[in-house]
């Protein structure tokens, strides 16, 4: 017992983890450790009644410490810090115990022994907290300046609303030119605009833009420092590097279509096409469709190519979002160019959601003919006497086998993430299992990633269909700025420190220390060594280095760490 | 284990070190996937594999732990250029600490977790927990704890 007051909240999630894991005696149990002086059970740890009962429990019972066993901490952190900051509490003596994603989820069919666990996890966080200490953040001034990796039309945007903030951008593309994937479709959904002209309006008015230096040609290759003050290197494809000071870093590099293998539904056929090259065709007719000389008179469109692929070990389980719709719409535009061209639709399920129903009920009434196969049995495409035969099972016809010879068969290929291992390797940013940039939550945090300061936009983060991607942009806009905006950043104050009584300044920490956040100081009548708050990274690499454990990391001192280890393996009745 | 008298089954215990911004995230990722794995692992995060007091580890096996398994950043680790080393450093250091002790080194383990490496946390789990059932009960293990149905 160390006579300190700590309240413990036990968070149920709704069910996510108390259909796994008995959250009354875990309460019960923590109940009974020597420093708790207060603990419940919520039904939502994270909902604004439950941080008001928590509110008023810390002010009623003077607690001086707060443990709460819910989710993962990447996702809760900030809010309880918050909440006992609200509450008067240092926020540096909150805790957050994982009893979801490393125990409920983890062990669904062990309701006894997620239960335990669940004890044994609140009591090591109940450990530490008693051995926690009131911080300050270090705060530190950030830089009015963001780099916005990407100028297709999410990166455009993002540029001239950080732009509109007073933030200062530069916006670096890989490619010759600005524009990304939306310039080459021609009209796109949902208001029918053309690609070029939505995105040449968005050049021009970056070009116009004092506060915006646009960069073509040109990669983000590396990234040092921290949030609000990152220094990043540009290299052009002539080599020459740029090297910029920029408070946030947003990332808006975009997807590549999917690109069918050969043979897969015929793709490297004559007629044979893919969305995205389609679409190119489609743009360069004002008249009726003519592929290589001839009229087309008949398009089938084939959905799904290369998503929701359900096969063992392909990453490309995920539906692809603006497919459905991108095809319902492409249908209206044939039919405008030409009501006498017959399309057929095959597909899986139609996900024009939301308002581009319409867009599909349009198609229809426009005499475009849906028909359903199955994943198991797709439709199958051949060249027959030069001319393309398409086999389909329809399931809407029990199942009936229709034969179709279309002009044109239109693979509907979805997105897939882009190859961008220089820039990953760079900002170090982890990748889902789709491979496309990994947000920390989805619904919570969609446009944050782990490397704080690092934001991910438009369909780089996943697929997305224009709007979404303007949308998430904005998102990502509306986080940069009030990061930079503040004008300052308040440091996590979990770096190291040396206790001077310990220390003998045996330069082994300075050795160890890749930041040179040690400094030598006098300390009485010797040299002792000090830990420079705004340069140290809070890693620890001075902890295994020091021969008199000296050193050590706030919020994860020795004392700490063993105290959460003896109470990790304390028995539970 | 005879057959008058039952044992209770006994399942390893096995310390985690995962840190916050690499392995912690792919061991979330396998909970959020409710991919199953010994209910004996618990895990402590810290900021970097490569700032772990070796001592902590042997302090984890004279408490009662069966083994303790380090789920490094890897090359990924975005404080420490070299933490591949650095956390084989203090891991051989560790592991040399419970020779000197005449405890078995091969109570500690090592491997780089990335931040969507749920498949090899959960695979790495299994093994380990199977190698330490090999091992036996160390001289301070503790009774049957966390003995669940599954």
């Amino acid at each position: 017992m160390t006579g300190r007051r700590i309240g413990v909240v036990v968070c149920q999630c709704g069910g996510n983890i108390s259909d796994y894991v008995d959250t009354e005696r875990v309460r019960a149990a923590v109940a009974k450790e020597g420093d708790v002086v207060a603990a419940h059970v919520e039904m939502f740890a994270c909902s604004d009644a439950a941080q008001q009962n928590a509110i008023q429990e810390i002010r009623e019972k003077k607690l001086d410490g707060i443990v709460v066993c819910s989710c993962s901490p990447k996702l809760h952190t900030a809010t309880f810090r918050a909440m006992a900051e609200r509450a008067g509490l240092n926020p540096y003596e909150y805790t957050q115990v994982n009893i979801r994603e490393q125990d409920s989820w983890a062990h669904t069919h062990d309701r006894e022994g997620a239960t335990r666990k669940a004890i044994q996890l609140a009591r090591s966080g109940v450990a530490k907290t008693a051995l926690s200490e009131p911080l300050t953040p270090t705060r530190v001034e950030t830089t009015p300046q963001a780099v916005v990796v990407g100028a297709g039309i999410a990166g455009l945007r993002a540029a001239l609303s950080l732009s509109d903030l007073g933030i200062s951008v530069h916006l670096v593309e890989k490619a010759e030119a600005p524009g990304g994937q939306v310039v080459r479709w021609g009209r796109i959904f949902p208001n029918d605009k053309v690609g070029r002209t939505l995105v040449d309006g968005l050049v021009a008015e970056v070009r116009r833009r004092e506060n915006i230096q646009l960069y073509t040609s040109t990669e983000l290759v590396e990234k040092k420092g921290r949030l609000g003050a990152f220094e990043v290197t540009l290299k052009t494809a002539a080599g020459a590097t740029i090297p910029l000071k920029v408070g946030a870093i947003v990332v808006a590099t975009g997807f590549e279509p999917y690109t069918p293998a050969p043979g897969e539904f015929g793709y490297g056929l004559e007629g044979v096409l893919t969305l995205p090259e389609f679409k190119e065709l489609v743009a360069a007719h004002p008249g009726p469709l003519v592929y290589h000389g001839r009229e087309v008179r008949t398009v089938a469109y084939i959905y799904c190519v290369g998503s929701r692929d359900a096969s063992s070990g392909s990453p490309r389980t995920y539906c692809s979002r603006y497919c459905c719709s991108a095809t319902s719409h492409i249908a209206t535009v044939v039919q405008g160019l030409d009501p006498s061209v017959h399309q057929f639709h095959l597909f899986r399920d139609i996900r024009t959601y939301g308002r581009y129903e319409a867009l599909y009920d349009r198609a229809l009434r426009g005499g475009s003919v849906f028909l359903r196969y199955s994943e198991e049995a797709p439709p199958t495409v051949r060249a027959e006497n030069g001319s393309l035969v398409l086999n389909v099972r329809d399931q809407l016809l029990a199942g009936e086998d229709v034969e179709l010879r279309p002009d044109l068969v239109v693979l509907v290929t979805g997105m897939v993430p882009r190859s961008n291992e220089g820039l990953v390797k760079a900002l170090k940013l982890p990748l889902g299992q789709d491979g496309f940039f990994h947000e920390v939550h989805v619904k919570l945090r969609p446009v944050e990633t782990v490397v704080d300061g690092v934001f991910i936009v438009g369909t780089a983060q996943g697929p997305k269909n224009v709007a979404e991607s303007v949308a998430s942009a904005l998102a990502g806009v509306s986080k940069a700025g009030a990061l930079l905006l503040k004008g300052y950043v308040d440091l996590d104050p979990l770096v190291a420190r040396v206790d001077p009584a310990l220390c003998v300044y045996c330069d082994e920490c300075t050795k160890a220390c890749p930041y040179g956040a040690i400094d030598r100081v006098q300390y009485g009548d010797r040299e002792v060594a000090e830990v420079n708050g705004v340069l140290c990274k809070g890693e620890g690499a001075c902890v295994p280095a020091c021969p008199k454990e000296a050193v050590s990391l706030r919020g994860y001192s020795n004392e700490q760490i063993t105290s959460m280890i003896d109470a990790l393996v304390k028995e539970v009745a | 284990m005879t057959a008058s008298m039952p044992a209770p089954e006994r399942h390893p215990r096995v310390l985690v070190f995962s840190t916050n911004a690499i392995s912690d995230m792919g061991i979330d990722l396998a909970g959020s996937a409710h991919m199953n794995y010994p209910v004996g692992v618990e895990v402590i995060a810290v900021p970097c594999s490569g700032g772990i007091n070796p001592r902590w580890i042997v302090h984890a096996i004279d408490a009662g732990f069966d083994g303790v398994f380090v789920a490094a950043d890897g090359p990924e680790c975005s404080y420490l250029s070299d933490c591949v080393a650095r956390t084989a450093h203090v891991v051989d250091r560790a592991q040399a600490l419970l020779r000197e002790r005449g405890q078995d080194p091969a109570r500690v383990k090592t491997a780089a977790i990335c931040s969507v490496c749920s498949e090899p946390f959960v695979h790495h789990m299994v093994q380990f927990t199977k190698a330490l059932e090999g091992l036996g009960a160390h001289p301070t293990a503790l009774p049957a704890v966390a003995a669940g149905t599954a």
